[in-house]
């Protein structure tokens, strides 16, 4: 307990930085690719545009903050438009995920016997195999794109937070409050969703924000595979893909949207450990 | 003795439950496969192909057949160990797998022992010497390698040893190899073969292996700390033990169990994570081959794929499980 106070300052400093900077980048995807003049798609004088380093002006006299790719298409812009799919499908992957555990491990923690193991049986075939080749195989029942990735990254990543939430609320319903709502004539739902849930909740949100950044590493390796989101459609995974064969003569291309994902799930990762030390925080005062 | 009475029913229950585990992953693998869309028929037959030539290889291949028959024949035919032949080139699964396994069981193996080597050392200094700048150095560089995406630090790697190396002109030993596991074109013998083969080995087998070992430095630290604060630890300061006698003896044998932990835990995901890797240095392993056998809807290589993951996992399991008892010896009773 005494080095949690030691650590007190640069705790709450590792609140702030990555908040802030996940929302400007939030802020970017959202407003860069809908004011910007210059398609992120659209092909235009090729010659005198592509692979124009970081920093520097084109043939025209556009000015291009990241440079341009094989395309002459600005990167800034395809960067940011390609955010909004990474950020989606980790939001959205890892929350659903989150949401679908926290779901089946509260109902197999609640009812226990039969539903119980028939679910806790289910999580651990699923997590009999890396996640990754559940996800190739995953990726290769549909054709590639957003659905098919997103549905993926649920179905494989509830398991760890449905046994997570189950042990919760298990150790929730033997705290007296419990039987004290059914007495008072509580619901069954009431007593689950009002009582237990939200007591149990902490580390299936701590969980979930954590996975976030693996749903972006996640998306980013497939799409740089081929198996995730299909070009035209940038996401930054396939923009690494494409910078690949242009290593020696425009490094940036691929480097470029590297850093923007490292950068992103590390803020994402920040955020979970400081929720997770607040928590445990929280949990040692109670 | 009473360990033995005890123990056995255990362990065979383990293993029983560990084979009906593996045997319902295989099964819903085949489930999944074959409820893909795509045929293999069109994957298969050269553009052009009439109907019949495509009625006749899906009989000749068994997919016109009702699912349950499929699963019945394959089950019969997985249960006396004969995996099939694969789609494309005729060739028996155990052959293909045969191949491609050992590949990735080296460059995982390899980089996992490294990365376990590399970490726990990593995270006992950090333990040991909490607050100070060769802590918060390891730190950062660890959470920065876990964010990172395998492909693109491989692509980083490969721009600074392969093409920035030749450019500055660097000596012959700081240039490696980008691509492939030997030099293509030569053939060398004994010691030469060794030299190429490890020359190409050591950008992938660093990589995987940094990115291993930051996780395993920040899980090891965690532990420490934990029994840096134990009563004992304290009781071995007091009666006057040297730091490290503390650290080798008393910290060491109780890391043992977790590191055990770890290891089985990490062992089929650093296989399976080396899909990135194999495919970035072109390694014709395990990733590789389930990748392209998936796009090209070659199912009997898919399923054995999938089979020897699974193994792998279940195995590593079963194998942590019955040597945890020889690392902490307070699970022996």
């Amino acid at each position: 307990m005494n080095d949690r106070r030691q650590r007190g300052p640069s705790l709450e400093a590792s609140w702030a930085i990555p908040s802030v900077g996940l929302a400007l980048l939030a802020i970017g995807v959202l407003v860069v690719p809908a004011v910007s003049a210059r398609d992120p798609l659209h092909i235009t004088d090729v010659l005198a545009r592509r692979l124009v380093p970081p920093f520097s002006h084109d043939v025209h006299g556009d000015f291009h903050l990241l440079g341009t790719d094989r395309f002459g298409r600005d990167l800034f812009v395809r960067m940011m438009l390609a955010g909004r799919l990474s950020l989606l499908v980790g939001v959205i992957g890892a929350g659903l995920a989150g949401a679908l555990g926290t779901l089946l491990g509260a109902i197999a923690g609640w009812t226990g016997g039969v539903v119980d193991r028939l679910l806790m049986a289910l999580a651990d075939l699923l997590l009999a195999l890396p996640r990754l080749v559940l996800l190739l195989v995953g990726v290769a029942l549909w054709s590639p794109g957003l659905r098919t990735v997103l549905v993926v990254l649920i179905t494989t990543g509830w398991m760890g937070i449905a046994r997570l939430v189950r042990t919760e609320v298990i150790t929730v319903l033997a705290r007296p409050f419990v039987p004290a709502a059914h007495a008072l004539g509580a619901a069954p739902p009431r007593v689950l969703f009002r009582h237990v849930l939200p007591n149990a909740l902490g580390p299936a949100i701590v969980a979930t924000t954590l996975g976030v950044g693996n749903a972006i590493l996640l998306e980013s390796g497939l799409s740089f595979l081929g198996l995730g989101i299909q070009p035209p459609a940038p996401s930054w995974g396939n923009m690494i893909a494409g910078g690949r064969d242009l290593l020696v003569i425009a490094p940036w291309v691929a480097l470029v949207p590297g850093i923007a994902l490292v950068l992103t799930v590390l803020a994402t990762s920040f955020l979970g450990d400081a929720w997770r030390d607040r928590l445990a925080g929280e949990r040692l005062t109670r | 003795m009473r360990y033995h009475r005890v123990r056995s029913p255990a362990l065979v229950r383990v293993v029983a439950r560990t084979a009906l585990l593996y045997w319902c992953v295989l099964s819903l693998t085949f489930v999944l496969l074959r409820l893909a869309p795509g045929d293999p028929a069109t994957f298969l037959l050269p553009p052009g192909a009439s109907a019949a030539d495509a009625a006749r290889l899906r009989s000749e291949l068994e997919l016109d057949r009702p699912v349950v028959v499929q699963y019945a024949r394959w089950a019969g035919r997985t249960l006396r160990a004969d995996l099939g032949r694969s789609f494309i080139d005729q060739r028996p699964v155990t052959a293909v797998i045969g191949s491609a396994l050992p590949v990735s069981l080296a460059l995982g193996g390899a980089s996992l022992l490294l990365s376990f080597l590399v970490g726990a050392i990593a995270g006992v200094i950090q333990a040991a010497r909490r607050g100070s700048t060769t802590d918060i150095a390891i730190t950062a560089v660890s959470v920065i390698l876990a964010a990172s995406p395998a492909y693109w630090l491989g692509l980083a790697a490969i721009a600074c040893f392969t093409y920035l190396a030749s450019t500055l002109d660097l000596p012959m030993w700081l240039r490696l190899p980008a691509v492939g596991m030997t030099t293509p074109g030569v053939h060398l013998q004994g010691l030469g073969h060794l030299v190429d083969l490890a020359r190409h080995s050591i950008l992938p087998v660093t990589l995987l292996a940094a990115i291993g070992a930051a996780g395993v430095a920040r899980y090891v630290r965690t532990s420490a700390l934990d029994v840096m604060r134990s009563d004992w630890l304290r009781t071995a300061r007091a009666k006057g033990a040297s730091e490290r006698r503390v650290l080798a003896r008393h910290l060491a044998s109780n890391l043992r169990a977790p590191l055990l932990t770890l290891f089985a835990l990490a062992l089929p995901g650093t296989v399976a994570g080396s899909v990135f890797v194999e495919t970035i240095f072109g390694w014709p392993g395990m990733g590789r081959l389930m990748v392209t056998s998936i796009v090209a809807r070659d199912y009997p290589v898919a399923l054995g794929c999938a089979a020897a993951y699974g193994a792998l996992v279940l195995v590593a399991n079963l194998a942590a499980e019955s040597l945890l008892p020889w690392a902490d010896p307070r699970l022996r009773a």
